[in-house]
C-alpha cells in the first residue's frame, strides 16, 4: 500500500495504516512524509515500511514487530521502550534513540543526538542493538541495562566533532558499547574505562555489523579494518554502596 | 574500646517477655524476620537482642499466650530540643556506613496535617439534611477529560448528544488503591488490591513494576504505569488495563528516581519486569525522554497512538511549590488525569532526607491546583486525584471538597492487609509479608483475606462518605466536589485559609 502522507494530520496518517494493518496490509510505502509523529508506534505485527522524508518523533515507539526504512532523516525518540523489530534510517536521527529499548534493532547510517540509547534493557532472548554509523551526543548508553550500541563515528556530517560527547555508559549496569577507533577516557561516566575486546565481542561485533553493513549497503570490511574499544560497567550495582541499611 | 559499634546500646524498643506467660513455643523467633527473638539451644529459652527490633509488633501480635510487648525505649539522651535522638542515632549510623539514610512509609513529622484543621459543614432545620437509609445516595463518579461544552442535535424529535467524549472511567467509589509495584511489594498483595477492585468497581495500580501474568484478566480494574524505567512496559501491558499513568513523581520522594537492588529480582518479578534475574531495577530520576511539558505532551499522544485512544492517561506528580503552574501545564499536554502525591504519600523505599524535607502537604496542593485550573478554565478537561496521607473516609470527604474528582490510597491499603508502619519496607524484609518478595514471608498474606478486608475497608468509608454528605444535605459525590463551602478551618492563619480558599469556622 501506497500512501502520500504530503499534508494529512499525523493522527489520520497513523489511522490510516492501522486500518490497513487490520485489513491484512503487510508492506506500506510512505512518501512525503514531512513531520507526522508516531508512525508504527505501538504496532504488534510484522509489517514492513518504507518512509520517504522525514517521519516526526517517536517513530516506532512500543513497536513490536515492524521493519521500517527511513530512506532520509530522522527526528527525536526513535525507538521509544521499542520491542521487536528493526529501524533503518538512512540519514540521521535526534535525541533519546531507543529509550528504554528491550530488543530489536536500529541501524542510523549517520549521526544522532543527545541521550541515545538511555536505559536500554535485555531481557531472555531479546537482546536490544543500536547501530550509530556517525557520532553521538552526550549520555550515549546512561542508565544502560542491557543490550549493544556501536558507534561507528564514519559517516558524521561534523569532522571536527568527538566520535562521542561526554558521560557516555553514566551509571550503566548491564551490556556493552562498542566504539571504533579510540574513544577519550574523559568522554566516559564516572568509574568506566575503555577496553580491549576478546574473542566473543570480536564475534558479536562482526555479527551486528554484517547485518547493519547489508542494510545500508557499507562495505564491512572497511569498517572492522579499525579496531574498536569497549565501554562495559565497572559493577552490576554502580550504586550499591551508596545506601545505609 | 568498646566491643561492640557504639551505635549497640541506644535501640529504639524494648520486647518484654513476661516469663510467667512464655512457654517457649519460639512462635516469636519464627515470626521475626530481623533476628530479636533467638533461641538459645543451651538453655532451651527465647532470649531477645533488643536491637534488631524494628517495632513492628508481629511477634506481640502472633504470641500465642500474650507474653510479649513491644515498648518505645523510654531510654532517652539528655533532652535538647535541637538534637532530637533521631539526628544523634542517624549520624552513629552514617558514621558506621558513610551511607544515604533510607527508609520507608511517608513523612512521619509533626508538619500540620490540614485534613485535621477543617472540619465538614451539616444542615440543620432550614436545609434538611438526607437521610442516607432511606434515600439513593451517589458515590460513583466518572475519570477522564470532560468536553468544555456538549453539543445536542434533534433528531426526529428527539435530542441526540453529538459531542465526541474521551474516554471515562466509571468507578463506584471515589477511591482507588495507589500505585505500588509488584517487586516493592509482593503477589499476594497485588492479586488482594486486584480482586478487591473488581469487586467493589474501583481500580488498582500496578506501579512501575511491570503486570503479573496472572493479574491480566482483572484488566477492568487495573491502571498500568509507565515510569522512567520502562520496566515491563510492551504493547500488551498498555493495552492490558483501562488506563496508563505515566510517573513523573511520587510524594515521598519528589525529584528522584527509585532502585530495585538486583537481589530482590528474583524469578517472577524478573518476568514481569522483563529484566534479567539479579539485575539492578534502576529507575532514573527524570524520564530521560521528558524534559519539558512539549517532550510529556509527546509520551501522552505516544501511548494514547499505541492504545488506539482508547485509554485515559494519566500524569501522576509529587505535590511541589509549583504543583498549580505544572499540573496546567500537564493538563494542556492533554492529560485525562491528573494524580497529585502530597508529601506524607508513602514509598517502598526513599533516602530519608527527601522523604522527611521534600514536598509540600496535599491538602495545600490540591486546593492550589484546583483553583488554578479553574481560573484558566480547564479545569473539566482533567479529573484530579489527590493522594499522599489520606487516613479515612473524612479525608476523602475533604479531598473532595477541595476539588479532587477521587483519591488514591497505598498506606491504608497496606494497613488493612496487616501493615502497622514500621517504616522498614526497604529492608525486604516485612515480618506482616507485604513489602517483601521473601516466599517464607510473603505467604503470610492470604490474597483472599487480604481482598476481603481490603473491600471491607473501601465499603465502610463508603457508608461513612454517604453519611457525611447527607448530613450536609448532598446526594451525590459530584455535588461535593470542589464545593469549598462546605469546608471550615479551625485554627488556620489567613494565609492558609487564602490557599485552601475556605472561610474560617464561625465566619
Amino acid at each position: 500500500m501506497e500512501i502520500n502522507a504530503q499534508g494529512i494530520y499525523y493522527k489520520d496518517l497513523n489511522d490510516m495504516i492501522k486500518k490497513a494493518i487490520r485489513n491484512g496490509e503487510e508492506n506500506f510505502i510512505l512518501r512525503n512524509v514531512n513531520g507526522q509523529r508516531y508512525i508504527a508506534d505501538g504496532i504488534s505485527k510484522k509489517i514492513s515500511m518504507e518512509v520517504y522524508g522525514v517521519p516526526g518523533q517517536d517513530l516506532g515507539a512500543f513497536m513490536k514487530g515492524p521493519r521500517v526504512v527511513v530512506h532520509g532523516n530522522a527526528q527525536d525518540g526513535v525507538g521509544n521502550t521499542m520491542d521487536v523489530g528493526k529501524i533503518v534510517i538512512e540519514g540521521m536521527a535526534g535525541d533519546v534513540v531507543g529509550y528504554g529499548m528491550r530488543g530489536g534493532r536500529i541501524h542510523i547510517k549517520g549521526d544522532v543526538g543527545y541521550r541515545v540509547g538511555i536505559h536500554m534493557k535485555a531481557y531472555q532472548d531479546k537482546i536490544p542493538v543500536i547501530v550509530i554509523g556517525g557520532k553521538a551526543g552526550d549520555f550515549l548508553g546512561e542508565y544502560m541495562a542491557g543490550g549493544v550500541i556501536i558507534l561507528l563515528g564514519m559517516f558524521s556530517q561534523d569532522a571536527a566533532k568527538p566520535i562521542a560527547g561526554i558521560f557516555m555508559g553514566t551509571g550503566m549496569h548491564g551490556g556493552v558499547i562498542y566504539v571504533r577507533g579510540e574513544v577519550d577516557p574523559h568522554q566516559l561516566g564516572f568509574g568506566l574505562i575503555p577496553k580491549e575486546l576478546d574473542g566473543e565481542d570480536q564475534k558479536n561485533l562482526k555479527m551486528y555489523l554484517k547485518e547493519y553493513c547489508e542494510d545500508l549497503d557499507i562495505d564491512l570490511r572497511k569498517v572492522l579494518s579499525v579496531p574498536f574499544k569497549k565501554v562495559v560497567p565497572f559493577s552490576r550495582r554502580p550504586y550499591g554502596n551508596m545506601y545505609a541499611y | 574500646m568498646l566491643h561492640q559499634p557504639i551505635t549497640k546500646n541506644y535501640h529504639d524498643f524494648i520486647i518484654e517477655r513476661d516469663p510467667e506467660k512464655c512457654i517457649q513455643c519460639q512462635v516469636c523467633v519464627r515470626q521475626c524476620s530481623y533476628g530479636a527473638h533467638i533461641y538459645n539451644e543451651k538453655d532451651e529459652r527465647v532470649t531477645e537482642d533488643e536491637t534488631r527490633c524494628v517495632g513492628c509488633h508481629r511477634c506481640e501480635a502472633l504470641c500465642p499466650t500474650g507474653a510479649l510487648t513491644i515498648r518505645r525505649n523510654p531510654s532517652e539522651f539528655r533532652e535538647n530540643a535541637l538534637w532530637a535522638p533521631q539526628f544523634i542515632k542517624n549520624i552513629y549510623k552514617q558514621a558506621d556506613t558513610g551511607g544515604i539514610l533510607l527508609t520507608g512509609m511517608g513523612n512521619p513529622y509533626p508538619y500540620p496535617v490540614y485534613w485535621d484543621r477543617m472540619v465538614l459543614d451539616a444542615s440543620q432545620v432550614t436545609n434538611p439534611s438526607i437521610d442516607p437509609l432511606r434515600e439513593p445516595m451517589e458515590l460513583r463518579t466518572w475519570l477522564g477529560s470532560k468536553p468544555d461544552a456538549i453539543e445536542v442535535e434533534m433528531k426526529k424529535g428527539k435530542p441526540k448528544l453529538t459531542t465526541n467524549f474521551s474516554p471515562q472511567l466509571q468507578v463506584n467509589y471515589p477511591i482507588l488503591f495507589s500505585a505500588m509495584s509488584y517487586g516493592s511489594i509482593n503477589l499476594n498483595v497485588h492479586v488482594g488490591l486486584a480482586r478487591a477492585a473488581e469487586e467493589l468497581g474501583i481500580l488498582y495500580n500496578t506501579g512501575e513494576g511491570g503486570l503479573h501474568q496472572s493479574l491480566y484478566k482483572y484488566g477492568k480494574n487495573t491502571i498500568v504505569q509507565c515510569a522512567s524505567g520502562r520496566f515491563g512496559v510492551d504493547s500488551k501491558y498498555l493495552n492490558a488495563g483501562v488506563a496508563i499513568e505515566i510517573k513523573i513523581g511520587q510524594g515521598a520522594k519528589p525529584g528522584i528516581g527509585g532502585h530495585l537492588p538486583g537481589e530482590k529480582i528474583g524469578k517472577e518479578i524478573s518476568i514481569t519486569r522483563m529484566i534479567p534475574e539479579g539485575s539492578d531495577a534502576i529507575s532514573p530520576a527524570p524520564h530521560h525522554d521528558i524534559y519539558s511539558i512539549e517532550d510529556l505532551r509527546q509520551l501522552i499522544y505516544a501511548l494514547k497512538e499505541a492504545t488506539d485512544y482508547e485509554k485515559p492517561v494519566f500524569v501522576k506528580i509529587a505535590a511541589v511549590h509549583n504543583s498549580a503552574a505544572i499540573a496546567s501545564g500537564i493538563a494542556r499536554a492533554g492529560a485525562d488525569v491528573i494524580a497529585i502525591d502530597g508529601f506524607r504519600g508513602g514509598t517502598g523505599a526513599a533516602p530519608t532526607m527527601i522523604r522527611d524535607n521534600v514536598g509540600i502537604p496535599i491538602e495545600l496542593a490540591l486546593a492550589s491546583v484546583d483553583e488554578r485550573l479553574r481560573q484558566e478554565g480547564i479545569r473539566n478537561r482533567v479529573s484530579l486525584l489527590a493522594a499522599g496521607g489520606i487516613r479515612c473516609s473524612a479525608d476523602v470527604v475533604k479531598a473532595i471538597a477541595l476539588g479532587a474528582d477521587a483519591v488514591y490510597i497505598g498506606t491504608a491499603a497496606l494497613i488493612a492487609v496487616g501493615c502497622t508502619v514500621c517504616q522498614r519496607c526497604y529492608t525486604g524484609k516485612c515480618p506482616w509479608g507485604i513489602a517483601t518478595n521473601d516466599p517464607y514471608l510473603a505467604k503470610r498474606i492470604n490474597p483472599d483475606i487480604a481482598h476481603r478486608r481490603l473491600a471491607n475497608l473501601v465499603r465502610a468509608w463508603g457508608h461513612e462518605i454517604q453519611e457525611m454528605l447527607g448530613g450536609m444535605g448532598l446526594n451525590a459525590i459530584e455535588s461535593l466536589r470542589g464545593n469549598r463551602e462546605k469546608l471550615r478551618g479551625v485554627g488556620l492563619n489567613e494565609v492558609e485559609l487564602n490557599i485552601l480558599g475556605i472561610k474560617h469556622a464561625g465566619a
